[in-house]
């Protein structure tokens, strides 16, 4: 049995905190256990000492508060230190490599920007940041790579996002770890971990047709985006965006949505909004877009959003604008 | 001399008074309504142990070794759902709190008889349906019922599995309200709420959660059984629906539950202290308060159930501080029992040790908590074997042990029957050794990363898993041990006295076992509880008005 690698600076952080933890654990417990062995061994009956009755009210008192505050500052200080390490989860670098993977009974579909798609393996470069674009077709599964210490709920009809840094090349193992059916324990794969050159030489071997984008851009069309999300590239004459916004420019930005409230969009929002548009309409419109949920696969929607993410030419495509984890979907 | 039947139990006692088969089934005697509860989990205890024993066979082969992949996911939900909903919420609170409540109050029965009876049949109705769901046809959705998992996309029982639970709901409403009111009204002339003793403490806080927690569970059930007759969009993404409300809703009533738990065992453990250590409780209104909080802060703390669930951040960092909090009282208990024993006389008999082997084990189920109260932590330890290993240590190390103790300690004033005390002490090591060679492994499968609920398995987690199995069949006979002497005890024990153990507390003011009445006259109480200075007085006095004795 080969003991488990901490493959990113983060796993070293966690482990480093669930070191911390142990030692706070083997603390208490040496002195409960010990405590139990003292005093069956001090006043087992028939030892010499007797039994002592009449141990005060207010003597307690001292003893209560004390063991409480203790436990209560150490308390605090593991609450702060895991709450900081988890709250970099939250905040994925903008230069991260969005890798699109998809969750269904019992598989993991992985596609890249560049087109390329495979079936339960993962490559990544080392040494970059990679944030997955995670949902599922079906049940709730979890993308789970202990070697990096993370995971993440992945659910039908919303993207969650789950990034990291891997610094050590290797192959190591993920899992679905959200009971999705009797498939289960099946629903694993391999994480490739490449230097820089070996990741281009994958990405250059492995057979695409054509980019995420561009086919992104066929599905614009041919699903009827195009017509009311009106763009100069197709209209050169068409300047209505009475009926939807157009979409130049729109990854990244701030818009105000009709209930009022201001959100920034990034791959979550544009998923979400195709396949649940009357959640995320934007203020100023009153024309209902149609759910494209039953329409397009989620293969389909991973390739829209990367298309989309292309009509901002101030951010790079395949980037992330921002904090896209932790948005609740409803 | 051989022993008729009518001559095994002393003529007068409740066990005796009306022997027919009729007059069991039609009790309203709460020691009698005790006893069908403690055959009926006693039954369930074993039906989900055998899930547990097939389980860990077929994980000794990585490939697995008995089970196909579907009989496995069937397997560990029966035994999940029989353990949590037919075993663990019901155990302590219906058979030692049904027959302890009125004795400790120093009253004739709980409030309501009559309810206490209907509760039992909702309960034996509630798991037949459930057997029948998981028998008949299988269910594979973990005892979570995540949707849309259970509402879309498994071919099992759902239906009946989810209505006998919704039924078992009832059960656990009707218990608690019974316990509640009769500690409110039931309480002997002079038994003021600090005169009680801490068991009534802590099974008055877990009916509180009953009552109140129970209905969500019970409105969660419907709506997931609306929406898979009427296919109306509740938690089902593709009907509209969001499937972390399932969630949300779920562990509002599952976090509370887990208290249901865990808090009755903790009362057991306090008695069981208290008197073999012969000394009154070290901090009695922390110890009694402790129970309360725990009930109060257990219904803010769901939330840490979803940390990789997609909840947002704030909503985690929230109720992370709240599950820091919540483990603060159970540190409170802790550090008064041990207070207690020190400067005590303590005995080493088994349901002392089956306490001490609670302290032990309940510890390390409650700091192992805080490394999944913790978020960063939680994310990778999360839905793994070590989260299996925490809550088996608080279930099975904590909440089992206290529930062997209480057998043990009442078991004299249930059967008026000594059970063998070397054969206890045997069975209690054994438990623990057992225990801890089964779930410590699973520790550290956990953080190699090995996911819960998997039929098969990489090869590099064998060692381990081999070791767990191993730990499991000697859990498996040390189980069997007490079944088969208190088997024997009902025929061959010694009789036992009113007060076996020198404890304080009405119950033990009685006979053995106490007659239908329970009390021949309505006791006075002047004191408070573990009050052993006045006991040895009386015990003395007694000792030199009757020296031949």
């Amino acid at each position: 049995m080969t003991w488990l690698p901490a493959i990113s600076s983060h796993a070293q952080r966690i482990d480093i905190l669930l070191g911390g933890l142990l030692v706070v654990s083997l603390a208490v417990l040496g002195l409960v256990f010990g405590l139990m062995f003292l005093n069956v061994i001090r006043f087992r009956k028939g030892s010499r000492m007797q039994p002592g009755h009449e141990v005060t009210e207010h003597k307690n008192w001292r003893f209560e508060i004390g063991w409480t505050s203790v436990t209560l500052i150490v308390f605090f200080g593991l609450f702060v230190w895991a709450a900081r390490l988890y709250v970099v989860g939250f905040q994925p670098p903008s230069d991260a490599i969005q890798i699109y993977v998809t969750g269904k009974q019992w598989m993991w579909k992985v596609q890249y920007p560049g087109g390329q798609r495979e079936i339960n393996a993962l490559h990544v470069p080392a040494g970059r940041p990679v944030q997955l674009l995670m949902t599922s077709e079906d049940v709730i599964h979890d993308f789970s790579i202990p070697a990096l210490r993370i995971k993440h709920d992945v659910l039908p009809g919303r993207y969650q996002s789950l990034w990291f840094t891997a610094i050590t090349t290797g192959t190591f193992r993920f899992y679905c770890t959200q009971f999705c059916g009797i498939g289960h324990s099946r629903m694993t794969g391999m994480l490739m971990v490449l230097d820089r050159a070996a990741y281009a030489d994958w990405l250059d071997h492995t057979p695409a047709s054509g980019s995420l984008a561009a086919k992104g851009e066929v599905l614009f069309i041919r699903n009827g985006c195009s017509g009311c999300h009106v763009s100069s590239r197709y209209a050169p004459d068409a300047t209505d965006n009475s009926r939807a916004p157009s979409m130049a420019g729109l990854y990244g930005s701030q818009v105000i949505l009709a209930d009022g409230s201001a959100t920034r969009v990034d791959s979550a929002f544009l998923h979400d909004a195709i396949v649940n548009p009357p959640e995320w309409r934007r203020a100023g419109y009153t024309t209902q877009m149609p759910s494209f949920r039953s329409v397009l696969s989620e293969d389909e929607v991973a390739a829209l959003v990367a298309y989309l993410q292309t009509l901002s030419p101030s951010i790079p495509s395949g980037r992330s604008p921002g904090v896209t984890a932790g948005q609740e979907g409803n | 001399m051989t022993e008729t039947p009518a001559s095994l139990f002393p003529e007068r006692s409740y066990l005796w008074q009306d022997g027919t088969l009729r007059s069991w089934l039609l009790t309203t005697d709460h020691k009698r309504i005790a006893l069908l509860y403690l055959v009926t989990i006693t039954v369930f205890f074993a039906t989900g142990s055998i899930g547990a024993a097939l389980i860990r066979l077929q994980l000794i082969e990585p490939g697995g070794m008995i089970l196909s992949d579907e009989t496995y996911s069937r397997m560990f939900t029966m035994h999940g759902i029989v353990m949590v909903w037919l075993f663990l919420v019901p155990s302590i609170p219906v058979t030692f709190g049904n027959f302890l409540v009125p004795l400790m109050l120093g009253a004739r029965d709980l409030a309501f008889p009559r309810l206490n009876l209907l509760s039992w049949y909702l309960f034996v109705a509630s798991g037949l349906l459930v057997l029948y769901g998981l028998f008949r046809g299988g269910l594979e959705t973990g005892w979570t019922f995540y949707t849309p998992l259970s509402t879309d996309y498994t071919q099992g029982r759902v239906l009946p599995v989810v209505a006998g639970v919704f039924l078992s709901g009832f059960s656990s409403i009707a218990t608690g309200v019974n316990i509640i009111v009769s500690i409110h009204q039931l309480r002997a002339p002079g038994m003021t709420w600090y005169r009680m003793p801490l068991m009534l403490w802590a099974l008055y806080a877990t009916s509180v959660i009953f009552v109140l927690a129970t209905p969500v569970l019970s409105i969660t059930l419907l709506l997931l059984a609306f929406e898979h007759i009427f296919r109306v969009g509740v938690f089902d993404p593709a009907l509209g629906g969001d499937p972390l409300l399932f969630q949300h809703l779920f562990w509002f009533y599952s976090h509370p539950a887990v208290y249901i738990m865990i808090l009755p065992g903790m009362g057991v453990v306090s008695e069981i202290v208290s008197t073999f250590c012969h000394k009154p409780i070290f901090g009695y209104r922390f110890v009694a308060w402790s129970s309360i909080s725990i009930a109060a802060i257990g219904f803010l703390v769901w939330g840490h159930h979803m940390f990789v669930a997609g909840t947002s951040l704030y909503a985690a960092i929230v109720f992370s501080m709240l599950s820091f909090l919540v483990s603060v009282p159970s540190a409170i208990k802790v550090f008064n029992w041990l207070g207690t024993m020190h400067g005590g006389s303590i005995r080493l008999d088994a349901p002392m040790l089956y306490a001490m082997g609670f302290i032990g084990l309940f510890t390390v189920g409650g700091l192992t908590g805080l490394f999944l109260a913790s978020l960063a932590s939680d994310v990778h330890l999360t839905q793994t074997y070590f989260v299996v290993a925490h809550f088996h240590y608080i279930m099975v190390g904590g909440m089992v042990s206290a529930y062997f103790g209480g057998l043990h300690y009442w078991w004299p004033k249930i059967t008026g029957r000594m059970y063998p005390e070397m054969w206890g002490r045997i069975a209690a090591a054994l438990i623990f050794f057992g225990f801890n060679l089964t779930f410590f492994p699973q520790f550290i499968l956990g953080y190699e990363g090995m996911p819960r609920r998997y039929a098969t398995y990489p090869e590099q987690f064998q060692v381990l898993n081999v070791l767990s199995s191993a730990g499991a069949s000697i859990l498996a006979v040390a189980y069997v041990l007490p079944l088969v002497y208190f088997t024997w005890s009902l025929f061959k024990g010694a009789r036992a006295p009113g007060n076996p153990w020198a404890a304080t507390g009405l119950e033990w003011q009685t006979s053995s076992p106490p007659p239908t009445e329970n009390f021949a006259r309505t006791p006075e109480v002047t004191s408070g509880p573990y009050d052993y200075a006045t006991l040895d007085r009386l015990n003395r006095t007694a000792a030199e008005e009757a020296p031949h004795v």
